[in-house]
């Protein structure tokens, strides 16, 4: 006798909490072969402001842990997913028809970013900052921080490696982010955002927007509150739109990219989310 | 005579030897340009120095075509270390006639002769001569073993610090292998094509730098050029949105340096004498024409009366007068247009409630001059709070911990640089890391070094100048896979280097939406 399946409502994730969309709306979400997956939340605009909001507010405490905590934080990421492998792998193959060998290759490969990533959290200030030997009795140094609140369009082609390629570079230097999920492959994001909420990730410093990346990126890179957007998952939209927007609050961009290689692993993904900051003291003997 | 007097004591000026009209440095020639000539002028005496040509659309397409066959046939082609060469040529040229580009430098910009000539052109010097040593060492700049340059550079440079922000652009896209079209500021010309002579005198190799005069629309015509691979602006945060949306779905590489409004806090355990000299150098160096300039004075609440006091003793003793007088403290305000920005915002703080105090000096009969002034009782809503004044005037306000000083002072949409002047080490370092600003001066203000990367965080833009940051701001990564072929030489790249391998579809993208092709 088979079991009567509890199938989950899929929510959006902004402030550590699952909200519906505020406007009540949602989409429906279909398996490769056409059959009802599940209906996401189709977020508003009112839903992505909430977002900023809850991600400037986390911004503090995010940027503000030590890096070896940040570091400890994004591998307990990998910890946890790999223990909901089989979900994941069983909901990528359902949504993506792809076979069960490459839903496992993604699903292992995110674990695997994760990692990576993870390990860079208390070392990418030692690369990409230095001391500087300044002509005169002077103390000075440039270290990275954190840009602030970073908008992404998710890669589109894909459930979870394409979100986690794009997310967890933008995480590790202490920027708090608001994410579209992919509009074809939404569900796993939403699952991982499950996973980031028991993670000890600090609730705002991930938010998960569902729904069309067409009606809710414009009102990202329009909005004062965002200081960069990743536009890797953009290229089917008008995305020189979006970067003429973001100009007016002259965000920092990051331009579309497609295919397998879309936000592969690169120190360069972690410092795009940086600034520069360079700091002079005097030194005296008195 | 009291003791603050002090006999004229002017440079001279015999050192130039100016020609009456300059035309534009392009292919290593001067020529004439297509637009209507303009005249320079001395801020200080309004009198004219010079006839400056002017660049039309068809002149900057002519340079940017000179920068693009120097950097195909030579610059790209020729080792690093030839390159460090020519840039260590032009560091020792700038040093041999230092005291005539600081003539120039103060009698077409206004600047007191005793900044240009300490400040401005021994960092000149020192900005190439840092930077011609990095040419041949491109692989250690933090971008991967063999990093291509990115081709023809459009450089776009203000008024303020005319020759400097010339070597800030011109020195990191030379070593990094680029070529450059330079447009110098419209009041400030003349240092600049002092410097396409230094060039010759260098014999570097026609085209591979370019300079071309003209006002905002040579600029524009400029940086929208389908030929320019890498565009480096630094002036106003308006222009610099512009930029943004102009180049917006190109390919082009864009590093801003905008405007800022900077916060320099004085806690009350701070060294009081030299928290005075550290406000008066953060916003009277140069006039206040200083992006990073320290315009908010923070000061902790119990010691504001005796700070704002002292202050107004200090700045009664500054020598407002002839830039080329080597006594002379206070210059000339750049231009007309600028005076009168500074005088409406100036009296929009009056408007607002604010206290008006300005240092009782001589204002000479002609040009372009203004006092030394203090507002106190600034509100933090009020514009000479928040909008970027770029002249002498210093907005006090107060703050009682320093978590409300960190507030204050991050509340602005800007964030270039700040200053902190405590005894306290700890609390230094605690504050240099809440504030958001790319630069934090701590018991000191307005320095600057070739080695120590400069720019701002927010609406100040993007990049930094200085350093290997500022390094990379012209260089790109090798493609996947060909960083470990050429190891050493920095040399020409046979393809377009590319940054990652989103390239295509960015291009195929690009080229559905604007006309025509970039080569």
């Amino acid at each position: 006798m088979t079991r009567l399946a509890v199938p989950k409502t899929y929510k959006l994730y902004i402030n550590g909490a699952f909200p519906r969309s505020e406007s009540g709306r949602t989409f429906e979400v279909r398996r490769a072969d056409g059959g009802f997956l599940a209906n996401a939340a189709k977020a508003s605009r009112k839903d992505a402001r909430d977002a900023i909001v809850a991600a400037r507010g986390a911004v503090a405490s995010w940027s503000g842990a030590t890096a070896y905590n940040r570091g400890q934080v994004l591998y307990r990421i990998a910890e946890l997913l790999e223990g909901r492998r089989a979900q994941f792998i069983a909901e990528i193959e359902e949504a993506e028809g792809v076979s069960r060998v490459a839903a496992a290759a993604q699903v292992d490969e995110s674990i695997d970013r994760w990692v990576w990533y993870a390990g860079w959290a208390d070392k990418f200030a030692q690369v990409a900052g230095n001391a500087n030997p300044v002509a005169g009795p002077y103390f000075n140094i440039s270290v990275p921080e954190p840009t602030g609140v970073v908008a992404i369009i998710a890669p589109q082609d894909s459930s979870l490696l394409g979100f986690v390629s794009a997310v967890a570079p933008a995480l590790v230097a202490g920027n708090s982010v608001v994410v579209v999920a992919s509009e074809r492959y939404p569900l796993s994001a939403i699952s991982l955002a499950e996973v980031l909420a028991t993670s000890d990730v600090p609730k705002g410093v991930v938010n998960v927007l569902t729904g069309a990346p067409s009606e809710i990126a414009p009102w990202l890179a329009s909005h004062a509150d965002v200081n960069a957007i990743d536009l890797v998952g953009a290229g089917d939209l008008d995305w020189i739109s979006l970067e003429i927007e973001a100009a007016d609050t002259l965000k920092r961009v990051l331009r579309p990219e497609s295919g397998s290689d879309a936000a592969a692993p690169a120190l360069g993904r972690i410092s795009a989310f940086t600034e520069t900051k360079t700091v002079w003291h005097t030194k005296s003997l008195r | 005579m009291s003791f603050l007097e002090y006999a004229p004591a002017p440079e001279s000026r015999a050192i130039l030897s100016l020609r009456d009209h300059y035309g534009l440095f392009i292919d290593g020639e001067f020529v004439d340009g297509r637009g209507t000539p303009f005249q320079t002028i001395s801020p200080a005496t309004e009198e004219r120095i010079a006839e400056i040509a002017n660049a039309n659309e068809a002149d900057v397409a002519d340079a940017v075509a000179a920068a693009r066959r120097a950097y195909d046939r030579t610059w790209s082609r020729m080792s690093g270390r030839d390159r460090g060469k020519y840039l260590f040529r032009i560091a020792r040229l700038v040093q041999e006639r230092a005291r005539e580009l600081a003539v120039a430098e103060s009698l077409d910009n206004g600047k007191p002769i005793k900044e240009s000539r300490d400040v401005d052109v021994p960092l000149v010097a020192a900005w190439f001569f840092y930077y011609a040593g990095w040419a041949d060492k491109l692989d250690h700049a933090g971008l991967g073993a063999n990093p291509r340059a990115l081709g023809v550079a459009a450089q776009v440079i203000p008024w303020n610090f005319p020759l400097l922000m010339l070597a800030w652009k011109i020195a990191p896209a030379l070593a990094a292998g680029n070529t450059v079209v330079l447009k110098p500021a419209e009041t400030t010309p003349l240092s600049a094509l002092i410097f396409a002579e230094i060039l010759q005198q260098a014999e570097l190799p026609p085209g591979v730098v370019n300079i071309i005069t003209g006002a905002g629309d040579t600029g524009a015509a400029l940086v929208s050029h389908e030929g320019v691979d890498k565009v480096a602006f630094t002036g106003s945060t308006a222009v610099g949105r512009a930029i943004a949306k102009q180049v917006a779905g190109t390919d082009k590489k864009v590093t801003l340096e905008l405007g800022g409004k900077a916060a320099n806090i004085v806690f009350d355990d701070a060294p009081i004498d030299q928290a005075i000299e550290g406000i008066v150098n953060g916003i009277f160096f140069n006039q206040g024409h200083v992006c990073c300039a320290g315009s908010r004075l923070l000061v902790q609440e119990n010691i504001h009366d005796e700070v704002v006091e002292r202050l107004k003793l200090r700045l009664s003793t500054l020598r407002l007068g002839d830039p080329l007088d080597k006594n002379t403290d206070i210059g000339a305000i750049n231009s007309r247009e600028q005076l009168e920005r500074i005088r409406e915002l100036s009296d929009v703080g009056v408007a607002e409630g604010a206290e008006r105090w300005s240092a009782p000096c001589e204002i000479p009969e002609n040009g372009f001059w203004y006092a030394p002034t203090i507002f106190t009782n600034v509100q933090t809503s009020s514009r000479i709070a928040r909008e970027e004044i770029f002249g002498p005037v210093l907005s006090v306000l107060t703050f009682r911990t320093p978590g409300e000083a960190i507030a204050k002072a991050n509340n602005t949409p800007y964030g270039l640089s700040a200053g902190i002047w405590t005894d306290k080490g700890s609390r230094i370092l605690a504050v240099a890391d809440q504030l958001r600003a790319g630069v934090v001066w701590a018991n000191t203000f307005n320095r600057f070094d070739p080695s120590s990367p400069f720019g701002g965080y927010k609406e100040s833009g993007y990049g930094r100048e200085g350093g290997r940051h500022g390094l990379a701001a012209y260089l790109s990564p090798a493609p996947i896979g060909q960083a470990a072929t050429r190891p050493s030489l920095a040399g020409p790249a046979t393809t377009k280097p590319i940054e990652s391998a989103d390239a295509a579809p960015k291009r195929a993208r690009r080229a559905a939406t604007t006309k025509g092709s970039k080569r």
